[in-house]
């Protein structure tokens, strides 16, 4: 098809109606109309506004949470970690001095920030979305266009509600055929980073199609779209369909039934038009996914589950030498495969796989098996709703049963700010988005990306293995 | 505020190899347990510049002789990851004034332009002769000329890649822009009221 002149797609639309103006450096100045925060990010900026004796110019526009550095093991204050308890203390005094929303943590709606948006329904199609969190670009499943941010920036956004941007190119990625059983969103977004490179998405947004994503639950989509940041896109999203909307009916935020209408046709203007342009155009065949396991330090260090560990020797000088220092780090052993690597920790949750969905995939597989003797293993619900909603289930006690802790919500293991930590050169099989070297707060800690079910499945065997197998009787 | 007007940086330069080397590396986050970036310069590359048990690796930045850098030279993809605002905090405390690299990762690098630190991009052949340099002399005065977007480094004068609008905001001290967006109060408070959402 020829493209349009007048076709936009949905980045373009989104960022035209937010558009303030242009500044003399040349970038736009981009109108943010929610803006997230929580404890870690933000405390510099708020510091920033009182020093320039600035109020939060439309606070109704930001609503906050705590997540990162939450104990997932305890809630009674204060924590036993000082600086901790400083922290949510210090955001508590500033969302009530500035006059913003806190679900704190006896609201029963705190949690990690990319899931309480969601769930709180204040993410939606068409919107423009920043916060101080490289992870939001989760956002992007409703079809918003969802930025992480830096400090200077929320100060920015608090200030002003606007930021500096420059305009971003549009890469379609379509996924198209069909997922061959038991591979999941994490699978593609993992193969995705895996095909375009840790850096592959340097100065684009990606908007991500096709056969699959149509068929996603909106979960799925906030998976794959929270790790386009890995693959160095900012912002990646989905067009809204009638499951965006289906998904945002009757959450706290949303729109009520007598604007309901009038709010799906707005949200469906912003989808990308048939014929617009894009700068680049990605295809993927969705049976060339199989379960994809991280063996690396950086996450388009990925492999499928019955493929091998690169041997450096078969690399160019420039690839050779990442690829030995993320063997030397990882004490991995080159060209054997990584089904069977042991394990000694196993995470369930994070902003990636700690949904409602997530936990009720594996619990659906447990039955009967149980955590091997020895490995440690913690699911950690990704908010206090999703924790209340599989309680409700009882998926709590299956994962007890099964040998797992069940803890409070928060960011946990993924980044290690709170007690959840490896100790050594632990290696976990993890369902979150990094892999750097010491990100799971042991210095010589090891990390393997992988979906929840494949994490369970490391869980009961303690080695990497194939969750098709493990789970197939 | 006027801000200062930033044509170019000068000093020694430290060469701290590798490619993607990641905001956990640059600032691990049991760091950033904190309400001010105060202090956080002391805690840059941690983990690369010290076992657990305190002592000291071999790390550039643990060579006396690169002691008094101002100046990083890396590899590509430079500052992946999180969005902190930690990571090039804690360069800047640590006295550094800019950044040479292969390219950089795009939330970092909009952070260390808004803190007035250019980061210019360089070819791997750029980097190799700019390391030698550095190793051989490590005293050597380095250059990153924004206005002419050059880097000189003894008798060697170098090209380097820096997005105009970056440059622009550097050169003529414009790199903060919260003044430039606090004025546009009255086209704030229109968009405001024409979206749909509040």
């Amino acid at each position: 098809m020829i493209p349009s002149m007048s076709a936009q797609n949905l980045f373009e639309k989104v960022w035209d109606a937010h558009a303030v103006g242009e500044l003399q450096n040349g970038q736009t100045q981009l109108f943010v109309g929610r803006h997230l925060i929580h404890e870690v990010t933000s405390p510099q900026a708020f510091g920033m506004l009182r020093e320039r004796n600035l109020p939060v110019r439309f606070p109704e526009r930001t609503f906050a949470t705590v997540d990162h550095i939450v104990p997932t093991n305890e809630t009674q204050e204060p924590y036993s970690d000082p600086l901790a308890d400083a922290m949510i203390k210090e955001l508590r005094k500033n969302c009530k001095d500035f006059g913003v929303t806190f679900f704190d943590t006896d609201t029963g709606k705190q949690g990690i920030v990319h899931v309480v948006g969601p769930e709180q329904g204040l993410t939606q199609p068409g919107m423009t979305i920043a916060c101080g969190d490289s992870h939001t670009s989760t956002h992007g499943a409703f079809g918003a266009i969802a930025f992480g941010i830096g400090t200077s920036q929320v100060r920015d956004l608090l200030a002003t509600q606007t930021m500096a941007l420059g305009k971003l190119k549009v890469r379609r990625i379509e996924v198209n055929g069909t997922l061959n059983p038991g591979i999941y969103a994490k699978d593609v977004i993992l193969h995705i980073i895996k095909v375009l490179g840790v850096n592959g998405g340097t100065g684009f947004a990606y908007e991500y199609g096709g056969d699959v994503f149509d068929s996603f639950s909106m979960e799925e989509r906030m998976t794959a779209c929270n790790m386009s940041i890995e693959g160095g896109a900012r912002v990646g999203y989905v067009n809204p369909d009638e499951k965006t909307f289906q998904y945002l009916k009757g959450k706290p935020y949303s729109p009520t039934d007598e604007n309901w209408a009038q709010a799906v046709e707005q949200w469906s203007s912003f989808s990308s038009d048939e014929g617009c342009q894009y700068d680049d155009v990605v295809k993927i065949d969705a049976s060339d996914i199989g379960p994809t396991v991280t063996w690396g330090i950086n996450p388009s260090q990925a492999i499928g589950i019955n493929e091998n560990i690169p041997d450096p020797v078969k690399f160019d000088n420039k690839e050779k030498a990442s690829i030995e220092e993320a063997i030397e780090y990882m004490k991995v052993i080159p060209g054997s495969p990584i089904k069977g690597t042991p394990i000694d920790v196993a995470f369930i949750g994070s902003c990636t796989n700690g949904r409602l969905s997530d936990l009720e995939e594996v619990a659906s597989q447990l039955n009967g098996h149980r955590v091997k003797d020895g490995i440690k293993a913690i699911v950690v619900p990704g908010s206090q709703i999703v924790s209340k909603l599989a309680e409700e289930k009882g998926l709590d006690q299956i994962f007890r049963n099964a040998g797992f802790e069940w803890r409070y919500a928060g960011c946990s293991m993924c980044l290690a700010m709170n007690p959840d930590k490896l100790i050594g050169d632990q290696l976990c099989a993890s369902s979150s988005n990094r892999n750097f070297k010491g990100r799971q707060g042991s210095p010589t800690g090891r990390t393997m990306l992988m979906s929840p079910t494949m994490v369970a499945a490391a869980a009961i065997t303690g080695v990497i293995s194939d969750s098709r197998e493990v789970f197939s009787s | 505020m006027a801000l200062e007007k930033i044509s170019q940086v000068s000093g020694s330069a430290v060469y701290v190899p590798g490619d993607d080397i990641d905001t956990d590396r640059i600032i691990p986050a049991r760091f950033m347990k904190c309400v001010t970036f105060d202090g956080l310069g002391e805690y840059l590359f941690y983990d690369m510049k010290f076992h657990e048990d305190g002592t000291k690796k071999d790390h550039p930045l643990n060579d006396p002789s690169y002691s008094d850098s101002s100046i990083m030279l890396t590899g590509a993809n430079f500052g992946c990851g999180s969005s902190r605002e930690h990571a090039p905090q804690s360069l800047y405390r640590a006295g550094f004034r800019a950044i040479i690299a292969g390219n950089f990762a795009e939330i970092f690098f909009g952070n260390s332009i808004n803190l007035g630190m250019p980061c210019v991009s360089v070819t791997d052949d750029v980097r190799d002769t700019l390391a030698s340099i550095i190793e051989k002399s490590p005293d050597t005065k380095v250059t990153v000329d924004v206005a002419n977007l050059t880097i000189r480094a003894g008798d060697k004068s170098m090209m380097f890649d820096l997005r105009p609008g970056a440059r622009d905001s550097l050169l003529n001290g414009a790199w903060d822009p919260l003044d430039e967006l606090l004025e546009a109060n009255n086209s704030i408070q229109n968009v405001h009221n024409r979206l749909a959402y509040t």
